[in-house]
């Protein structure tokens, strides 16, 4: 059967039914309807001719007093960043920002609100500062009219308690001087190079060298002096200790040789190596400005919600919340504080804090932890502990995710720390075999040796490519904090996996009908039914039974029961055993969702999470190079399943409480191993913190994910080993180009030990040497690179493949 | 020799004037978003009246 779907022309999703439309372009919902309707009226349809459907799906609507909080004096006075008399200058975080599309509109919005003056779209930080005129518009009257158009800023509790901290550009005036100093400094050193004995008078250079290369000595390599002495000050000889010393050696025989006039100094080959070294450190320490990795609970917090005091709604601000108060949580927003269900049936789904699949129903008088999302209709709670006292916060502020773990120091800077102890030896050697012949060269010969033998090549390779591993692994959606982490990723010999939302995937549903085959025309009645209900349970009832247009009357909802209504003449009733009078019927656990069909049980769905694509194969590629666990927040009523895919040497654990999931942690590292964890919600933040590596998987980055040492995109989660791979290629890499150095280095030696170094030999092989690491360590992690992006490509056939076999 | 000060001194201070140039591009976080300037000056004023 071929259908031809059609796409909204907002948004590009799938249309169901195919009566929304305007102008004949279809629309998948009214919400994507209105918003072209308010485009197309004021002129703004350049939007859909930059991008095709370039918008979000306008689903579920905000509801309208969302941002009423806006205009609460005190809020407002810490969002805006300037304001006058007349202006006001604002800017939010729109994390629905990804195309030219948005840009154009973003930056035309002064043409649906004449109040609004100008907007500026910073791209990569997904913000845009909003300057306006409080004459004739307001703070909230912007944030709504963005929210109109589809781009809700997101105002979270962040915002309220710190500022962002500015962008550090230090290292990028470093790294301009260095090389406006180096490029000079080779320019004058010519006449030097070539005039040779008794030509030109060359002083004039020489002091116009050493005034150049004050600012690289003074301030361009502040950066290696301080990473050295804060090493040094731990009793920890790190690689830069070694590059300062060079430096400060080549600095100094350079000034003496000027002032005794017997040469013309290294200032060309130290200018030039500080260069080399700061655009590698440049390249390295690219921060993705769109991510953060340090999320903390503020984060996810709304920055204000609706208490109700003395019958009237007030927008409050979080941290104003005390114990005592009476809060008002809508549908779908997250409960900020600990309390007690006064009013309404809360169903919470607790997720994203214990990592448990199945929302709870709770009645009066139970208690609601923070962290939890509301997800049918309004309720009442009476706060018992304010924001800072509850339980999602105390999570977050557990001592052990205060203190900075131990990690393991680079192989580099062991490496280095060898190397430098050779180079010591030889120096030692030097010096002894020319005090005994002729003492007048100790100090050139050694100092020579310390200029040749600074390990720069090994620090220019490791950052050249790490630099370049990063950013192929960004291209292929696993975004790295640093380059540490690359390391440790590649000594990881144990992976820890959490289950809901990691392997599983929480928009997957698995559903089983259990009980005497449905007959067609049963699944049409319950698929109509469940269609009018917008349960996350019912949706997926929906799913399963294929979802149609039958109309339904006397439709009725009681909320944390069921639904029932009229279906062709049948009354369908669906819902829990006491709703439909199943009680008595066994069931597996999990979510059950009964049937009753004119007063008779019909038997249940019983539904629960699917794993992600090419999981099973994941699993069995891995569990041939690693040990693998299973920590899972849920119950064990998956266990059988799980444990076939994991294989029979694989932990698993169940009902592991955030703090257990951390102290199983410690545990394997205490035996020795280095742990890897995968996970995705706030109950793993302990784990993935205290693990050699955490990696938080992400459906789309715009999401908010807890502090980790990586975020991955869900759908990547295949290519995992491949990962794990390319960050084993890259010591590899390091280690081949640094081999490859010494060849210099020792050509270097060789003059130097004999005292002969003369600055053209040293101007010559420090660029070269850095050079031809630069391109060397370039190709091969490039190769590294292809080879990753081969097997990406071949896993999204395999994926398309088994997805045909499926459908057929 | 004078004439190499007289062009010693002119190609220090061009290269002055572009590290000046190039210190004030990164003050002004010209490197920081690379996206938007480069789309922006692709948008045609004039497009805004049609009617698609």
């Amino acid at each position: 059967m071929i259908t031809v779907e059609t796409s909204c022309y907002h948004c590009g999703e799938t249309c169901e039914n195919t009566d929304i439309l305007l102008d004949d372009k279809p629309f998948c919902c009214e919400g994507c309807k209105l918003v072209f309707e308010l485009l197309n009226g004021n002129g703004l349809c350049t939007y859909y001719q930059l991008n095709g459907q370039p918008g979000a799906p306008q689903r579920s609507l905000a509801r309208p007093d969302k941002f009423a909080f806006l205009e609460d004096e005190k809020i407002r006075q810490q969002l805006v960043q300037f304001r006058n008399d007349t202006h006001t200058h604002v800017t939010f975080y729109i994390p629905q920002i990804h195309c030219s599309s948005c840009l154009w509109l973003l930056e035309h919005l002064h043409k649906l609100d004449d109040g609004v003056q100008r907007v500026t779209v910073n791209f990569a930080r997904k913000e845009a500062q909003v300057i306006f005129q409080q004459s004739q518009t307001s703070l909230r009257k912007v944030a709504e009219l963005l929210t109109s158009i589809g781009y809700e800023p997101y105002i979270s509790l962040q915002d309220l308690q710190h500022k962002k901290p500015a962008v550090n550009r230090q290292l990028i005036y470093q790294l301009g001087v260095a090389g406006f100093c180096f490029g000079n400094i080779m320019l004058l050193s010519f006449p030097e190079y070539f005039s040779g004995n008794g030509g030109m008078d060359t002083h004039l250079f020489r002091y116009l060298n050493l005034l150049l290369s004050l600012p690289v000595f003074l301030y361009s390599a502040q950066a290696f002096y301080r990473s050295a002495w804060g090493g040094l000050k731990h009793g920890f000889m790190n690689i830069d200790v070694p590059i300062v010393l060079a430096i400060i050696v080549t600095f100094t025989r350079s000034l003496i040789d000027i002032g005794t006039n017997s040469g013309a100094g290294y200032f060309d080959a130290m200018t030039g190596i500080v260069f080399f070294m700061l655009a590698g450190r440049v390249l390295q320490d690219k921060t993705y400005q769109g991510l953060s990795f340090d999320r903390d609970y503020t984060s996810y917090f709304p920055i204000a919600v609706t208490a109700i005091r003395g019958k009237k709604n007030v927008p409050v601000a979080l941290p104003d919340i005390k114990e005592g108060e009476t809060l008002l949580i809508h549908n779908n927003e997250l409960v900020p504080a600990d309390g007690i269900l006064v009013k309404g049936s809360a169903l919470i789904d607790y997720s994203f804090v214990t990592g448990e699949a199945d929302p709870v129903p709770c009645l009066t008088g139970d208690l609601i932890y923070a962290g939890g999302r509301q997800l049918e209709g309004n309720i009442q709670l009476h706060t018992i502990k304010a924001v800072a006292q509850s339980y999602l916060t105390s999570l977050w502020n557990r001592q052990e995710l205060q203190q900075d773990t131990h990690k393991q120091p680079s192989f580099i800077h062991l490496l280095g720390g060898h190397f430098t102890w050779v180079v010591l030896g030889i120096t030692v050697l030097t010096a002894a075999w020319w005090g005994f012949h002729n003492p007048a060269k100790i100090w050139p010969s050694v100092t020579a040796i310390l200029i040749i033998a600074c390990p720069c090549a090994l620090l220019l390779a490791a950052s050249f490519t790490n630099g370049h591993i990063l950013s192929i692994l960004s291209r292929h959606k696993l975004y790295l904090r640093n380059a540490a982490a690359i390391e440790r990723l590649a000594a990881t010999d144990h992976i820890v996996f959490d289950k809901t939302g990691t392997l599983t995937d929480k928009q997957k549903a698995i559903t089983v009908f259990n009980g005497r085959p449905l007959s067609r025309h049963e699944r049409l009645q319950a698929a109509a039914l469940a269609a009018q209900s917008t349960h996350p349970l019912s949706r997926m009832v929906r799913d399963f039974c294929g979802s149609n247009h039958i109309p339904v009357k006397d439709f009725e909802q009681v909320t944390g029961m069921g639904i029932s209504g009229t279906v062709m003449k049948d009354t369908i009733r669906l819902g829990n055993a006491a709703f439909t009078d199943a009680a008595g019927i066994a069931t597996t656990n999990g979510s059950v969702v009964y049937l009753s069909i004119n007063g008779q049980v019909r038997g249940y769905f019983s539904i629960r999470n699917g794993y992600r694509t090419g999981i099973p194969s994941l699993i069995l590629q891995l569990r041939k190079k690693y040990k693998l666990t299973v920590l899972s927040g849920d119950h064990a009523r998956d266990e059988s399943t799980l444990r076939k895919l994991m294989g029979a040497k694989a932990t698993l654990r169940f009902l592991q409480q955030p703090q257990d999931k951390l102290d199983h942690i410690l545990a394997l590292q205490q035996q020795g191993q280095r742990v890897l964890m995968v996970g995705d919600g706030l109950n793993d933040a302990g784990a993935l913190k205290q693990s050699d590596t955490g990696i938080s998987l992400t459906e789309d980055s715009n999401n908010f994910t807890p502090a980790s040492d990586g975020i991955l995109a869900a759908a990547n989660l295949p290519l995992l080993p491949h990962y794990i791979q390319l960050c084993k290629t890259s010591k590899r890499i390091i280690l081949t180009s640094f081999i490859f150095s010494l060849a210099y280095n020792f050509t270097g030696l060789f003059f130097a030990v004999q005292g002969k170094l003369s600055p053209l030999t040293a101007a010559i092989l420090m660029p070269a040497s850095s050079i031809s690491i630069i391109l060397l360590t370039w190709s091969l992690s490039a190769m590294a690179g292809k080879k990753l992006h081969r097997k990406a490509l071949q896993l999204t056939t395999d994926e398309d493949q088994s997805f045909a076999c499926a459908r057929s | 020799m004078s004439v190499i000060i007289l062009l010693l001194g002119a190609s220090l201070t061009v290269g002055i004037i572009f590290l000046v140039a190039f210190c004030w591009a990164v003050k002004s976080g010209q490197f920081e978003d690379d996206y938007s300037p480069a789309h922006r000056i692709l948008f045609d004023e004039q497009a805004n009246d049609q009617q698609p």
